[in-house]
């Protein structure tokens, strides 16, 4: 039984994540105290320098991290357990290349210029991209199988990601905006773009978190799941829409922001075992905690400037991710 | 109705069915190497022949052997058969690349793009481009060697108390995206046109070869493909799972390391060359395995479809018009679509 363990470890993480939250409130280019920092969080608008720097900058980049970070990682357990394949990534179903595509043609042809602006592009590429992706999926042979999912996820994305290059190459102008968009970053956006996406983000996590259960099922096997009276492409289906929906969410406001999903839901797992639902709760922490860790970390990595959370998430999770492959050993766990 | 599902119920069914059944699997799997040699014989002429200079098809063999008009040599042997030459040869290498990848590592997504060598490939020649201002051969260099360390570091890494191909592929997955966000990056901080330059690199292009390039690409096929060719058969015996392996006289931690580091030796050669062709490694194998209609690792159909990919895919790269389209873009918009249209169709084998 590893639901006691799990529920330590999710305390654990909560409040290793209000943490990191309030870290993230107080540090950056102009340390804050303690008191300054309740005094701006109590006081919003007093207008003096603190609370402008807490409310105007910090606030929307944690809010957007927290939000981003966590679809991420339910989204990865989730695109996991539905695939059955640990490589699984949130980005797997097409979901950054449809949003790249969408951001692309946002600043070529309708000449967008702000994170803002991309949010509602970047959400509807997503979506059309994951459901061509999952339509292709049921069209062939045995339904929406985890290795046809897979395949025409990566392949989709082959072929957006293609278009985007081409337009690129040609697009000086296109490519110069584009560049800090694909390179994922919680920077830069407003409170009114974390309202925008999070009733998305909910309602994909509700999906996940029902989605929990009937993944248990699947885990063993079609055949035994169908015995034990699941509808398997309903099951599918509600996964498939949680994803959409929690890595449409992410990406439209952070960015094609790789790694959280898979690094979150590989951190979850040992803790978690086979139990979906503790799985795909745990995961969504980890996620946020790891995204704010990340845009934490990139302020004073490279001084004067900073480093975006997308690449510091990548630079960090890498050896994180490879350290726990290794401690687990000889055996794995699919 | 297929050869394939006639292969699966065959197991259960008397000798005599299980004979004709493999040898229609075999003649059908004679007839898709045939027709893909086929496809690529015939998009080397097209490519030979056709454009600004044209060439008519009559007078090819005269011109390859060196009795063309000056105009004919220029067309023929100066312009467009380096190209052709260097994109069969990378097709070939990223195919049997992918193939050797997925059937040893027995998992549909792991090729060496999604792995980090192609990633590690990139990150070093792209560093060598925009800190070291490196252009002509130390760019191939810097991603030969990139992309040998890459694989090298995660042979190491996932090497714990022996091989596991599970870990090795994590650990791949991880080290990629190290060098995506290395990248990225790199990629942020540069001038815009200089980093403009470095995405072309990353997409993959074959329409600059050298002959000294495309010659040392030559020599390592001719060394590695025969490996490649031998290993069918224990990677088939492997495939029956580790136990049976071992009862059959196999040694299935020396096959697996040796597919996986000619996989690695393809893909490191093939990228230094032509740079990372997107989607070449990935996709060959699996639309070769749906050709033959069986599964395994089909060595001949995978290089013979990734030649056949990256030639046509250059074909068309250099007819767009003004616009210089690197192949890798090719690859991507007309492969995917193929395994997309393959995988909605109702027969074939799965993965």
């Amino acid at each position: 039984m590893s639901s006691p363990r799990a529920a330590t470890t999710l305390v654990v993480c909560f409040v290793a994540l209000a943490l990191l939250t309030l870290l993230s409130l107080a540090l950056g280019a102009q340390a804050l105290s303690p008191a300054q920092l309740v005094h701006a969080l109590a006081h919003p608008f007093d207008g003096d320098q603190a609370d402008r720097i807490v409310i105007g900058l910090r606030l929307p980049r944690t809010a957007v991290a927290l939000v981003a970070g966590a679809s991420l990682g339910l989204a990865g357990a989730v695109m996991q357990g539905v695939t059955r394949n640990p490589l699984a990534d949130p980005g797997l179903l097409g979901v950054n290349a449809g949003a790249s595509l969408a951001v692309v043609t946002a600043i070529g042809v309708f000449g967008v210029g702000s994170a803002s602006g991309y949010v509602w592009f970047a959400f509807g590429g997503a979506a059309v991209a994951a459901a061509v992706v999952y339509a292709i999926g049921v069209l062939g042979q045995g339904g929406a199988t985890p290795v046809k999912l897979a395949l025409a996820g990566a392949a989709l994305t082959a072929t957006l990601t293609s278009i985007v290059t081409l337009v690129l190459l040609s697009h000086q102008d296109v490519f110069q905006q584009f560049r800090f968009w694909q390179v994922g970053s919680v920077a830069g956006r407003s409170l009114h773009d974390v309202g925008v996406v999070a009733p998305f983000a909910a309602a994909g996590a509700l999906l996940a978190i029902i989605g929990g259960r009937m993944l248990d099922v699947l885990a063993l096997g079609d055949d035994a799941a169908r015995g034990l009276g699941l509808n398997i492409p309903l099951a599918r289906a509600i996964c498939a829409v949680a994803v959409v929906l929690l890595a449409g969410a992410a990406t439209s406001i952070a960015g094609p922001v790789v790694f959280v999903g898979l690094v979150a839901a590989h951190a979850a797992r040992p803790v978690a075992g086979h139990d979906h639902r503790w799985l795909i709760g745990l995961s969504g922490v980890i996620g946020a905690g790891l995204l704010v860790a990340s845009d934490l970390i990139g302020r004073f990595i490279a001084p004067p400037g900073e480093l975006e959370a997308g690449v510091v998430i990548a630079i960090v999770g890498a050896p994180v991710m490879i350290a726990l492959i290794r401690r687990r050993g000889a055996v794995m766990s699919a | 109705m297929s050869a394939q599902s006639g292969v699966t119920d065959a197991w259960a069914a008397p000798a005599r069915t299980v004979h004709t059944a493999l040898a229609v699997g075999r003649r059908r799997r004679l007839v898709t190497v045939a027709a893909l040699a086929g496809v690529v014989a015939l998009i080397a002429v097209l490519s030979l022949t056709l454009g600004t200079i044209p060439v008519s098809p009559a007078r090819l063999p005269a011109v390859l052997a060196g009795h063309g008009d000056p105009l004919e040599n220029l067309a023929v042997l100066t312009l467009r058969l380096p190209r052709w030459t260097t994109g069969a040869l990378v097709g070939i290498a990223l195919g049997l690349a992918g193939a050797l990848f997925q059937t040893t590592l027995r998992n549909p997504l792991a090729s060496p793009d999604i792995l980090g060598v192609s990633g590690g490939a990139s990150l070093a020649a792209v560093t060598a481009m925009l800190v070291f201002h490196a252009s002509g051969a130390g760019v191939p260099l810097a991603a030969l060697i990139g992309g040998a360390v890459v694989a090298a570091v995660i042979g190491l890494l996932s090497w714990r108390e022996g091989f596991a191909g599970q870990r090795f592929v994590l650990i791949g997955i991880a080290v990629a995206f190290l060098a995506s966000g290395g990248l990225s990056y790199l990629i942020t901080r540069a001038d815009v046109r200089a980093a403009q330059q470095a995405l072309a690199w990353t997409v993959g292009s074959v329409s600059d070869p050298s002959w000294g390039e495309t010659g040392l690409l030559a020599i390592a096929l001719v060394v590695l493909v025969p490996v490649a060719l031998w290993l069918s058969v224990p990677l088939r015996v492997l495939a029956l799972g580790s136990d049976a392996a071992h009862g059959l006289g196999a040694h299935p931690l020396g096959t697996t390391v040796l597919a996986t580091a000619v996989g690695v030796a393809l893909a490191a050669v093939a990228t230094a060359v032509a740079g990372p062709v997107a989607f070449v490694a990935f996709v060959s194998a699996p639309i070769a395995r749906r050709l033959v209609g069986a599964g395994g690792l089909q060595p001949v159909a995978s290089a013979l479809t990734g030649a056949a990919l990256v030639t046509a895919a250059d074909f068309v790269a250099a007819r767009l018009g003004d616009f210089q389209a690197p192949v890798g873009l090719v690859t991507g918009v007309v492969g995917a679509p193929y395994l997309l249209w393959l995988l909605t169709r109702k027969d074939g084998a799965i993965a």
